[in-house]
């Protein structure tokens, strides 16, 4: 299965999470007041930041995905069998954004 | 098991080659997306679709304490990684005090939410709270559902793994659970996101 791949370093992928969260607290608290010079309207910050926000946490999703479940090694097959239900997923949430934005 | 090499030549002949618990987790696990994303859409369309404003990040919830628990979930995440590769090399002992590390953080992470649900509850936050209160009771009481179910199944492979059961050869039960677990810890990590900093 997968016994031949070579040893992943969990370690590393670890501290990558760890330091990804502490961005994500970050950002959700910090940004507002560091761009506050810039002049953008209320509504394009807070676009911004839920952009980056939401980005870091496929970042670090994609991450697990990868690496604790090991999809990075696995089958062609496994793989679209993952990813199947991302298609049905983000259409649903994107047809229901499409309605407020 | 007599029956292993002949299985794993079987497996090969399927499309996926994999092992059938592994298979049917990931078919689950595809389930799972789903009824998360499901949840993920009814909060969009409360949120954007109500009324009064949302409270800001940190208003109500206490942020701080549950970036810690946060990453309490991932640390479990790369404790249950580690039984794998313990018992991927026949290391027993390293199978059992992994599983037993990711079952000890993984309790700790539902017993801050239950300490977290009790002070919001005591200051007045609850699921009847407006939307706000419904969704995020929902959307977090259902992740700590699934990990609680996640500890319990885990127990019950620290009991097989204790008596032995599983080989270098043979452990599809420890990967079929740390698959679980970590899809677990993937949604706290777009929860977490969405329902504390945005």
């Amino acid at each position: 299965m997968s016994a031949e791949h070579k040893k992943p370093r969990y370690m590393l992928v670890w501290g990558g999470l760890a330091v990804l969260t502490a961005i994500e607290v970050g950002t959700a608290f910090m940004v507002r007041s560091a761009l506050s010079g810039f002049g953008l309207s209320e509504q394009t910050m807070t676009m911004l930041i839920v952009l980056i926000l939401i980005g870091l946490a496929l970042w670090k999703a994609l991450l697990v995905a990868l690496y604790f479940m090991h999809l990075k090694w696995e089958t062609r097959a496994l793989k679209w069998l993952a990813a199947a239900p991302l298609l049905p997923a983000t259409v649903m949430v994107v047809v229901v954004l499409m309605e407020y934005v | 098991m007599a029956t292993h090499g002949a299985q794993a030549a079987r497996f090969e002949q399927t499309s996926f080659a994999v092992g059938d618990k592994k298979l049917g987790m990931w078919v689950f696990l595809a389930s799972e997306v789903m009824f998360f994303t499901g949840l993920i859409g009814s909060y969009i369309i409360l949120r954007w679709g109500a009324s009064s404003s949302w409270p800001a990040p940190g208003e109500v919830l206490n942020v701080p304490i549950t970036a810690g628990n946060t990453f309490l979930l991932i640390c479990s995440s790369v404790a249950m990684v580690k039984a794998f590769a313990s018992i991927e090399e026949g290391n027993q002992k390293g199978l059992k005090l992994w599983l037993l590390a990711t079952i000890v953080m993984g309790a700790s992470f539902v017993g801050v939410q239950a300490y977290e649900y009790t002070e919001l509850v005591h200051h007045g936050f609850t699921p009847a709270s407006g939307l706000y209160g419904s969704t995020f009771y929902a959307m977090t009481g259902f992740h700590g559902f699934h990990v609680t179910m996640g500890v319990l199944c885990m127990i019950w492979v620290l009991g097989k793994a204790l008596r032995g059961h599983y080989t270098q050869e043979n452990h599809q039960g420890v990967e079929v659970i740390g698959l679980y677990w970590h899809f677990v810890d993937l949604v706290w990590i777009i929860l977490f996101t969405i329902v504390y900093l945005i």
